[in-house]
Protein backbone atom coordinates (compact mmCIF):
# COMPACT_ATOMS: atom_id res chain seq x y z
CA UNK A 1 0.00 0.00 0.00
CA UNK A 2 1.40 3.42 -0.98
CA UNK A 3 2.33 5.56 1.82
CA UNK A 4 0.63 8.82 2.90
CA UNK A 5 2.45 12.21 2.75
CA UNK A 6 2.14 12.10 6.46
CA UNK A 7 3.75 8.68 6.50
CA UNK A 8 6.24 9.61 3.77
CA UNK A 9 7.40 13.29 6.04
CA UNK A 10 8.01 11.02 9.29
CA UNK A 11 10.38 8.50 6.98
CA UNK A 12 12.30 11.42 5.92
CA UNK A 13 12.84 12.56 9.07
CA UNK A 14 13.92 9.54 10.62
CA UNK A 15 16.29 9.29 7.30
CA UNK A 16 17.89 12.48 7.70
CA UNK A 17 17.91 11.94 11.88
CA UNK A 18 20.15 8.64 10.86
CA UNK A 19 21.84 10.42 8.30
CA UNK A 20 22.91 14.37 9.81
CA UNK A 21 21.64 13.89 13.55
CA UNK A 22 18.98 16.81 13.09
CA UNK A 23 16.29 15.80 15.35
CA UNK A 24 13.35 14.53 13.76
CA UNK A 25 10.64 17.65 14.70
CA UNK A 26 13.07 19.58 12.84
CA UNK A 27 12.55 18.21 9.70
CA UNK A 28 9.69 20.01 8.10
CA UNK A 29 8.32 20.03 4.52
CA UNK A 30 9.61 23.46 4.09
CA UNK A 31 13.31 22.62 5.05
CA UNK A 32 15.92 23.01 2.30
CA UNK A 33 18.70 19.33 3.23
CA UNK A 34 21.58 21.91 2.18
CA UNK A 35 20.40 25.10 4.22
CA UNK A 36 18.74 24.15 7.45
CA UNK A 37 19.45 19.85 7.64
CA UNK A 38 22.89 19.77 7.21
CA UNK A 39 22.60 17.57 4.83
CA UNK A 40 25.15 18.83 1.77
CA UNK A 41 25.54 16.45 -2.05
CA UNK A 42 27.35 13.36 -0.37
CA UNK A 43 24.91 13.31 2.34
CA UNK A 44 22.49 13.72 0.03
CA UNK A 45 23.26 10.80 -2.10
CA UNK A 46 22.35 8.71 1.15
CA UNK A 47 19.07 10.13 1.89
CA UNK A 48 18.17 9.38 -1.71
CA UNK A 49 19.29 5.52 -1.44
CA UNK A 50 17.57 5.48 1.97
CA UNK A 51 14.35 7.15 0.73
CA UNK A 52 14.57 4.50 -2.25
CA UNK A 53 14.67 1.51 0.07
CA UNK A 54 11.99 2.46 2.43
CA UNK A 55 9.62 3.60 -0.26
CA UNK A 56 9.98 1.61 -2.66
CA UNK A 57 10.92 4.07 -5.31
CA UNK A 58 13.60 4.71 -7.68
CA UNK A 59 15.13 8.24 -8.22
CA UNK A 60 17.26 8.62 -10.98
CA UNK A 61 20.29 10.65 -10.55
CA UNK A 62 19.32 13.73 -12.82
CA UNK A 63 16.18 14.40 -10.54
CA UNK A 64 18.04 14.69 -7.29
CA UNK A 65 19.03 18.19 -7.56
CA UNK A 66 15.19 19.20 -7.90
CA UNK A 67 14.88 17.96 -4.81
CA UNK A 68 15.53 20.87 -2.90
CA UNK A 69 13.55 20.59 0.19
CA UNK A 70 11.61 18.09 1.81
CA UNK A 71 8.41 18.91 0.78
CA UNK A 72 9.93 18.31 -2.78
CA UNK A 73 10.82 15.20 -1.96
CA UNK A 74 7.66 14.05 -0.28
CA UNK A 75 6.10 15.03 -3.22
CA UNK A 76 8.00 13.22 -5.50
CA UNK A 77 7.72 10.20 -3.73
CA UNK A 78 4.20 10.13 -2.79
CA UNK A 79 3.76 10.68 -6.84
CA UNK A 80 6.38 7.96 -8.24
CA UNK A 81 5.92 5.10 -5.10
CA UNK A 82 4.37 1.84 -6.63
CA UNK B 1 63.78 34.99 10.64
CA UNK B 2 66.50 33.98 13.68
CA UNK B 3 66.92 30.74 14.10
CA UNK B 4 66.36 31.38 18.33
CA UNK B 5 62.77 33.13 17.61
CA UNK B 6 61.89 29.87 15.45
CA UNK B 7 62.48 27.67 18.23
CA UNK B 8 59.53 25.22 18.12
CA UNK B 9 58.14 23.68 20.93
CA UNK B 10 55.30 21.46 22.26
CA UNK B 11 52.16 23.25 23.91
CA UNK B 12 49.28 20.40 23.89
CA UNK B 13 49.16 16.62 23.72
CA UNK B 14 46.23 14.03 22.90
CA UNK B 15 46.16 10.53 22.66
CA UNK B 16 43.51 8.26 22.14
CA UNK B 17 45.26 4.66 22.73
CA UNK B 18 44.88 0.49 23.14
CA UNK B 19 45.58 1.83 26.97
CA UNK B 20 43.46 5.00 27.37
CA UNK B 21 40.99 7.33 25.66
CA UNK B 22 43.19 10.36 26.38
CA UNK B 23 46.85 10.81 27.18
CA UNK B 24 46.59 11.33 30.77
CA UNK B 25 44.75 7.34 30.88
CA UNK B 26 47.15 6.41 29.04
CA UNK B 27 50.49 7.55 30.71
CA UNK B 28 48.91 6.33 33.57
CA UNK B 29 48.33 2.96 32.35
CA UNK B 30 51.98 3.01 30.61
CA UNK B 31 53.92 3.65 33.97
CA UNK B 32 51.51 1.04 35.93
CA UNK B 33 52.91 -1.36 33.19
CA UNK B 34 49.82 -2.57 31.47
CA UNK B 35 49.46 -4.48 28.26
CA UNK B 36 46.66 -3.37 25.59
CA UNK B 37 46.65 -6.68 23.88
CA UNK B 38 43.45 -8.42 23.82
CA UNK B 39 42.31 -11.39 21.97
CA UNK B 40 40.20 -10.92 18.66
CA UNK B 41 36.64 -11.66 19.38
CA UNK B 42 34.28 -12.76 16.63
CA UNK B 43 33.58 -14.92 13.89
CA UNK B 44 35.57 -13.51 11.14
CA UNK B 45 39.11 -13.40 13.24
CA UNK B 46 38.29 -17.52 14.70
CA UNK B 47 40.42 -18.79 11.56
CA UNK B 48 43.32 -16.66 11.12
CA UNK B 49 47.01 -17.26 11.93
CA UNK B 50 46.60 -14.21 14.68
CA UNK B 51 44.07 -13.19 16.42
CA UNK B 52 45.31 -10.78 19.26
CA UNK B 53 45.67 -7.03 18.70
CA UNK B 54 45.79 -3.58 21.11
CA UNK B 55 42.77 -2.79 20.01
CA UNK B 56 41.55 0.97 20.90
CA UNK B 57 40.58 1.33 24.77
CA UNK B 58 37.76 3.68 24.08
CA UNK B 59 35.72 3.30 21.13
CA UNK B 60 36.05 6.46 18.83
CA UNK B 61 32.45 5.34 18.08
CA UNK B 62 31.26 6.10 21.54
CA UNK B 63 32.68 9.66 21.41
CA UNK B 64 32.12 11.28 18.33
CA UNK B 65 28.44 11.96 17.60
CA UNK B 66 27.33 9.06 15.05
CA UNK B 67 26.29 11.66 12.18
CA UNK B 68 30.16 12.63 11.99
CA UNK B 69 31.65 9.20 13.16
CA UNK B 70 30.11 7.77 9.75
CA UNK B 71 31.36 10.06 7.35
CA UNK B 72 34.90 9.17 9.07
CA UNK B 73 36.84 6.72 8.52
CA UNK B 74 38.43 5.44 12.64
CA UNK B 75 41.99 6.17 11.23
CA UNK B 76 40.37 9.79 10.94
CA UNK B 77 37.68 9.40 13.94
CA UNK B 78 40.93 8.21 16.35
CA UNK B 79 42.80 11.57 14.97
CA UNK B 80 39.94 13.80 15.52
CA UNK B 81 39.78 12.96 19.17
CA UNK B 82 43.37 13.38 19.91
CA UNK B 83 43.64 16.63 17.99
CA UNK B 84 41.00 17.89 20.08
CA UNK B 85 42.12 16.95 23.05
CA UNK B 86 45.61 18.34 21.98
CA UNK B 87 44.11 22.03 20.54
CA UNK B 88 41.85 21.91 23.98
CA UNK B 89 45.43 20.99 25.95
CA UNK B 90 47.32 24.02 24.14
CA UNK B 91 44.41 26.71 25.87
CA UNK B 92 42.58 26.94 22.20
CA UNK B 93 38.89 27.57 23.18
CA UNK B 94 38.18 28.48 19.31
CA UNK B 95 39.14 26.88 15.81
CA UNK B 96 41.44 29.61 14.07
CA UNK B 97 39.93 32.85 12.97
CA UNK B 98 36.89 32.92 16.08
CA UNK B 99 39.26 34.62 17.98
CA UNK B 100 42.64 36.01 18.22
CA UNK B 101 44.77 33.24 19.61
CA UNK B 102 46.35 32.08 15.54
CA UNK B 103 45.34 33.19 12.41
CA UNK B 104 43.87 30.57 9.47
CA UNK B 105 46.82 31.21 7.35
CA UNK B 106 49.53 30.71 10.23
CA UNK B 107 48.08 27.10 11.38
CA UNK B 108 48.62 23.97 9.77
CA UNK B 109 48.16 20.35 10.47
CA UNK B 110 50.25 17.54 9.54
CA UNK B 111 49.01 14.14 10.41
CA UNK B 112 50.17 10.89 9.22
CA UNK B 113 49.09 7.33 8.78
CA UNK B 114 50.43 3.81 7.74
CA UNK B 115 47.52 2.41 5.51
CA UNK B 116 44.94 5.10 5.43
CA UNK B 117 41.19 4.11 5.44
CA UNK B 118 42.25 0.51 4.56
CA UNK B 119 39.05 -0.63 6.52
CA UNK B 120 36.53 1.19 4.75
CA UNK B 121 38.05 0.71 1.52
CA UNK B 122 37.77 -3.10 2.28
CA UNK B 123 34.09 -2.86 3.77
CA UNK B 124 32.65 -0.99 0.95
CA UNK B 125 33.72 -3.75 -1.41
CA UNK B 126 31.57 -5.77 1.02
CA UNK B 127 29.18 -3.51 0.40
CA UNK B 128 29.74 -3.78 -3.33
CA UNK B 129 29.70 -7.22 -3.58
CA UNK B 130 26.73 -8.14 -1.06
CA UNK B 131 24.15 -5.40 -1.49
CA UNK B 132 25.14 -3.73 -4.64
CA UNK B 133 26.64 -0.54 -6.22
CA UNK B 134 23.46 1.83 -5.00
CA UNK B 135 24.67 0.86 -1.64
CA UNK B 136 28.52 2.11 -1.86
CA UNK B 137 28.92 5.00 0.88
CA UNK B 138 29.10 7.96 -1.03
CA UNK B 139 31.42 9.10 1.80
CA UNK B 140 34.15 6.52 0.34
CA UNK B 141 36.55 8.09 -1.36
CA UNK B 142 36.88 11.35 1.26
CA UNK B 143 37.22 8.44 4.17
CA UNK B 144 39.75 6.02 2.45
CA UNK B 145 42.06 8.87 0.99
CA UNK B 146 45.21 8.64 3.65
CA UNK B 147 44.77 12.43 3.96
CA UNK B 148 41.73 12.36 5.56
CA UNK B 149 42.81 12.60 9.00
CA UNK B 150 44.74 15.76 8.28
CA UNK B 151 42.08 17.29 6.48
CA UNK B 152 39.35 16.56 8.84
CA UNK B 153 41.52 17.79 11.55
CA UNK B 154 42.56 20.84 9.50
CA UNK B 155 38.91 21.35 8.94
CA UNK B 156 38.19 21.12 12.56
CA UNK B 157 40.63 24.29 13.56
CA UNK B 158 40.35 25.74 9.96
CA UNK B 159 43.80 25.27 9.01
CA UNK B 160 44.95 27.39 6.28
CA UNK B 161 48.82 27.35 5.73
CA UNK B 162 48.80 23.18 4.49
CA UNK B 163 47.57 19.86 5.55
CA UNK B 164 49.77 17.51 4.80
CA UNK B 165 50.16 13.87 5.06
CA UNK B 166 53.60 11.89 4.85
CA UNK B 167 53.39 8.70 4.13
CA UNK B 168 56.33 6.23 5.34
CA UNK B 169 54.75 3.51 6.61
CA UNK B 170 55.41 3.12 10.17
CA UNK B 171 57.39 5.70 10.38
CA UNK B 172 54.58 8.13 9.03
CA UNK B 173 53.91 9.36 12.16
CA UNK B 174 57.16 10.26 13.01
CA UNK B 175 57.76 11.83 9.39
CA UNK B 176 54.69 14.21 10.44
CA UNK B 177 56.16 15.64 13.20
CA UNK B 178 59.60 16.50 11.73
CA UNK B 179 57.74 17.87 8.59
CA UNK B 180 55.46 20.18 11.29
CA UNK B 181 58.60 21.02 12.92
CA UNK B 182 59.91 22.43 9.36
CA UNK B 183 57.24 24.37 8.58
CA UNK B 184 57.39 26.28 11.57
CA UNK B 185 61.03 26.40 11.28
CA UNK B 186 60.65 27.89 7.61
CA UNK B 187 58.48 30.54 8.76
CA UNK B 188 55.39 29.00 6.36
CA UNK B 189 53.17 28.60 9.75
CA UNK B 190 53.07 29.58 13.63
CA UNK B 191 51.34 26.81 15.17
CA UNK B 192 50.76 22.67 13.41
CA UNK B 193 48.74 20.38 14.77
CA UNK B 194 51.12 17.29 13.87
CA UNK B 195 51.02 13.72 14.73
CA UNK B 196 49.87 9.97 13.56
CA UNK B 197 47.02 7.26 13.71
CA UNK B 198 46.37 4.18 12.23
CA UNK B 199 43.35 1.70 12.78
CA UNK B 200 43.94 -1.55 10.49
CA UNK B 201 42.93 -4.20 12.72
CA UNK B 202 41.03 -6.37 9.94
CA UNK B 203 41.30 -9.90 9.30
CA UNK B 204 43.04 -8.83 5.79
CA UNK B 205 46.00 -6.54 7.27
CA UNK B 206 46.38 -8.87 9.95
CA UNK B 207 46.36 -12.11 7.60
CA UNK B 208 49.14 -10.04 5.42
CA UNK B 209 51.66 -9.10 8.57
CA UNK B 210 50.93 -12.62 9.37
CA UNK B 211 52.22 -14.21 5.91
CA UNK B 212 55.15 -11.98 6.22
CA UNK B 213 56.23 -13.70 9.49
CA UNK B 214 56.20 -10.34 11.07
CA UNK B 215 53.69 -10.49 13.82
CA UNK B 216 53.30 -11.94 16.91
CA UNK B 217 51.77 -15.82 16.75
CA UNK B 218 51.03 -15.78 20.77
CA UNK B 219 47.27 -16.19 20.51
CA UNK B 220 47.37 -17.78 23.60
CA UNK B 221 49.18 -14.98 26.10
CA UNK B 222 47.88 -11.88 24.92
CA UNK B 223 49.71 -10.03 27.20
CA UNK B 224 52.67 -11.46 26.84
CA UNK B 225 52.89 -11.34 23.38
CA UNK B 226 54.78 -7.91 22.60
CA UNK B 227 58.21 -8.21 24.05
CA UNK B 228 60.58 -5.96 22.44
CA UNK B 229 64.51 -6.97 24.05
CA UNK B 230 63.28 -10.37 25.11
CA UNK B 231 65.00 -13.60 24.10
CA UNK B 232 61.50 -15.22 23.06
CA UNK B 233 59.94 -12.26 20.88
CA UNK B 234 58.43 -13.19 18.02
CA UNK B 235 57.11 -10.60 15.87
CA UNK B 236 55.14 -7.38 16.74
CA UNK B 237 51.38 -7.02 17.51
CA UNK B 238 49.21 -4.74 15.68
CA UNK B 239 47.94 -1.66 17.83
CA UNK B 240 44.93 0.99 16.54
CA UNK B 241 44.75 4.73 17.52
CA UNK B 242 46.55 7.82 17.63
CA UNK B 243 48.72 10.15 18.76
CA UNK B 244 48.93 14.14 18.60
CA UNK B 245 51.24 17.34 19.49
CA UNK B 246 50.19 20.97 18.72
CA UNK B 247 53.80 22.59 17.75
CA UNK B 248 53.97 26.32 17.75
CA UNK B 249 57.36 28.79 17.44
CA UNK B 250 58.36 29.20 20.70
CA UNK B 251 57.86 33.01 19.98
CA UNK B 252 54.05 32.42 19.43
CA UNK B 253 53.55 30.32 22.34
CA UNK B 254 55.69 33.35 24.89
CA UNK B 255 53.09 35.68 23.07
CA UNK B 256 49.68 33.81 23.99
CA UNK B 257 51.49 32.76 27.20
CA UNK B 258 51.39 29.08 26.51
CA UNK B 259 51.88 26.03 28.98
CA UNK B 260 55.64 24.68 27.26
CA UNK B 261 55.95 21.40 27.76
CA UNK B 262 59.25 20.90 26.31
CA UNK B 263 61.57 21.66 22.84
CA UNK B 264 61.55 19.63 19.83
CA UNK B 265 64.58 20.32 18.37
CA UNK B 266 64.29 18.70 15.07
CA UNK B 267 64.84 15.53 13.18
CA UNK B 268 67.56 13.28 11.37
CA UNK B 269 66.04 11.20 8.45
CA UNK B 270 67.51 8.55 6.05
CA UNK B 271 66.84 5.69 3.83
CA UNK B 272 68.35 2.12 4.37
CA UNK B 273 67.95 1.01 0.74
CA UNK B 274 68.45 -2.17 1.73
CA UNK B 275 65.22 -4.37 1.22
CA UNK B 276 61.77 -3.37 0.77
CA UNK B 277 60.63 -4.69 4.75
CA UNK B 278 63.60 -5.98 6.28
CA UNK B 279 65.64 -4.10 8.47
CA UNK B 280 69.18 -3.84 7.24
CA UNK B 281 71.07 -5.93 9.93
CA UNK B 282 73.73 -3.45 11.00
CA UNK B 283 71.63 -0.74 11.81
CA UNK B 284 73.86 1.70 8.84
CA UNK B 285 70.53 3.75 8.14
CA UNK B 286 69.43 3.93 11.59
CA UNK B 287 73.01 5.50 12.81
CA UNK B 288 73.34 7.92 9.18
CA UNK B 289 69.59 9.29 10.86
CA UNK B 290 70.79 9.63 14.20
CA UNK B 291 74.31 11.31 12.95
CA UNK B 292 72.30 13.43 10.80
CA UNK B 293 70.15 14.73 14.02
CA UNK B 294 73.60 15.53 15.94
CA UNK B 295 75.06 17.76 13.44
CA UNK B 296 71.85 19.40 12.43
CA UNK B 297 70.93 20.71 16.12
CA UNK B 298 72.54 21.26 19.12
CA UNK B 299 71.87 18.27 20.74
CA UNK B 300 74.87 16.85 22.97
CA UNK B 301 74.84 13.43 23.39
CA UNK B 302 75.83 13.93 27.00
CA UNK B 303 72.22 15.32 27.78
CA UNK B 304 70.35 12.69 26.16
CA UNK B 305 68.43 10.47 29.14
CA UNK B 306 65.99 9.06 27.31
CA UNK B 307 65.02 6.91 24.44
CA UNK B 308 61.86 6.26 22.92
CA UNK B 309 63.08 3.35 21.00
CA UNK B 310 61.31 2.30 18.26
CA UNK B 311 61.54 -1.26 18.84
CA UNK B 312 58.33 -3.28 17.65
CA UNK B 313 59.36 -6.57 19.51
CA UNK B 314 60.52 -8.28 16.06
CA UNK B 315 64.19 -10.21 16.72
CA UNK B 316 66.21 -8.42 13.83
CA UNK B 317 64.77 -4.72 14.37
CA UNK B 318 64.92 -4.25 17.88
CA UNK B 319 68.85 -5.32 17.72
CA UNK B 320 69.74 -3.69 14.38
CA UNK B 321 68.37 -0.10 16.30
CA UNK B 322 70.23 -0.82 19.73
CA UNK B 323 73.59 -1.79 16.93
CA UNK B 324 72.69 2.07 16.05
CA UNK B 325 72.60 3.69 18.93
CA UNK B 326 75.68 1.88 20.58
CA UNK B 327 77.66 3.12 17.14
CA UNK B 328 76.80 6.69 17.30
CA UNK B 329 76.14 7.72 20.76
CA UNK B 330 79.01 5.13 21.89
CA UNK B 331 79.69 5.59 26.28
CA UNK B 332 76.99 7.95 26.43
CA UNK B 333 74.43 5.40 25.53
CA UNK B 334 75.20 4.28 29.19
CA UNK B 335 73.52 6.92 30.74
CA UNK B 336 69.70 6.53 28.06
CA UNK B 337 66.80 5.11 29.82
CA UNK B 338 65.25 3.02 26.68
CA UNK B 339 61.66 2.54 26.99
CA UNK B 340 59.76 0.07 24.67
CA UNK B 341 56.55 1.26 25.05
CA UNK B 342 55.39 -0.87 22.51
CA UNK B 343 55.55 -3.46 24.58
CA UNK B 344 52.05 -2.63 26.31
CA UNK B 345 50.65 -0.24 22.99
CA UNK B 346 51.22 -2.70 20.43
CA UNK B 347 52.44 -1.15 16.92
CA UNK B 348 50.27 1.40 15.52
CA UNK B 349 51.86 1.39 12.63
CA UNK B 350 51.83 4.98 11.18
CA UNK B 351 50.14 6.26 14.73
CA UNK B 352 53.08 4.93 16.36
CA UNK B 353 55.33 8.49 15.99
CA UNK B 354 52.44 10.55 17.29
CA UNK B 355 51.49 8.37 20.16
CA UNK B 356 55.55 8.20 21.11
CA UNK B 357 55.80 11.65 20.28
CA UNK B 358 52.82 12.71 23.25
CA UNK B 359 54.88 9.85 25.40
CA UNK B 360 58.28 11.39 25.07
CA UNK B 361 56.54 14.49 25.84
CA UNK B 362 55.26 13.12 29.21
CA UNK B 363 58.48 11.62 29.73
CA UNK B 364 60.46 14.76 29.90
CA UNK B 365 57.60 16.87 31.02
CA UNK B 366 57.27 14.84 34.61
CA UNK B 367 60.77 13.64 34.23
CA UNK B 368 59.68 9.23 33.91
CA UNK B 369 60.95 7.33 32.13
CA UNK B 370 58.02 4.46 31.49
CA UNK B 371 58.58 0.95 31.69
CA UNK B 372 58.93 -2.16 29.22
CA UNK B 373 57.20 -5.08 30.31
CA UNK B 374 57.59 -8.78 29.08
CA UNK B 375 61.34 -8.77 29.15
CA UNK B 376 61.61 -11.84 31.36
CA UNK B 377 65.06 -13.18 29.50
CA UNK B 378 66.90 -9.97 28.03
CA UNK B 379 68.78 -10.45 25.00
CA UNK B 380 72.41 -10.60 24.76
CA UNK B 381 72.54 -8.34 22.13
CA UNK B 382 71.04 -5.65 23.43
CA UNK B 383 73.82 -3.67 24.80
CA UNK B 384 71.29 -0.88 26.49
CA UNK B 385 69.95 0.27 29.60
CA UNK B 386 66.57 -1.00 29.60
CA UNK B 387 63.95 0.32 31.61
CA UNK B 388 61.95 -3.15 32.83
CA UNK B 389 58.89 -3.43 34.59
CA UNK B 390 58.88 0.21 36.41
CA UNK B 391 58.98 3.59 35.28
CA UNK B 392 62.18 5.28 36.58
CA UNK B 393 63.12 8.63 37.35
CA UNK B 394 64.93 10.53 35.01
CA UNK B 395 67.62 13.51 36.41
CA UNK B 396 65.15 16.08 38.44
CA UNK B 397 67.76 18.93 37.50
CA UNK B 398 69.37 20.41 34.74
CA UNK B 399 68.30 20.37 31.02
CA UNK B 400 67.59 16.32 29.94
CA UNK B 401 66.99 15.75 26.37
CA UNK B 402 65.24 12.36 24.81
CA UNK B 403 65.02 10.87 21.00
CA UNK B 404 62.24 9.24 19.64
CA UNK B 405 62.67 6.52 16.99
CA UNK B 406 60.42 5.62 14.44
CA UNK B 407 61.31 3.46 11.38
CA UNK B 408 59.11 1.55 8.47
CA UNK B 409 58.43 -0.88 5.90
CA UNK B 410 60.57 0.98 2.55
CA UNK B 411 63.80 1.52 4.86
CA UNK B 412 62.64 5.04 6.09
CA UNK B 413 64.54 6.64 9.35
CA UNK B 414 63.15 8.88 11.60
CA UNK B 415 64.64 10.48 14.62
CA UNK B 416 63.33 13.12 16.54
CA UNK B 417 64.50 15.08 19.35
CA UNK B 418 63.19 17.14 22.28
CA UNK B 419 64.43 18.97 25.21
CA UNK B 420 63.35 19.98 28.39
CA UNK B 421 62.60 23.79 28.74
Amino acid sequence: MAATQEEILKGLADIVNEIAGIPVEDVKLDKSFTDDLDVDSLSMVEVVVAAEEAFDVKIPDEDVKNLKTVGDAAEYILKHQD
Amino acid sequence: MSSTNRTVVVTGIGATTPLGGDSATTWEALLAGRSGVKPLEGERFADLPVRIAASAAVDPGDVLPRPLARKLDRSAQFALIAAREAWADAGYTAMAGEDSSIAPERLGTVIASGIGGVTTLLDQYDVLKEKGVRRVSPHTVPMLMPNSPSANVGLEVNAQAGVHTPVSACASGAEAIGYAVEMIRSGRADVVVAGGTEAAIHPLPITAFANMMAMSKNNEEPEKASRPYDKARDGFVLGEGAGVVILESAEHAARRGARVYCEVLGQGLSADSHHIAQPEPTGRGIAAALQSLLDSTDLKPSEVVHLNAHATSTPQGDAAEIKALRKVLGDDLDHVAVSATKSMTGHLLGGAGGIETVMTVLALHTRTAPPTINVDDLDEDIDADIVRDVPRALPAEGPIAAINNSFGFGGHNVVLALRSV
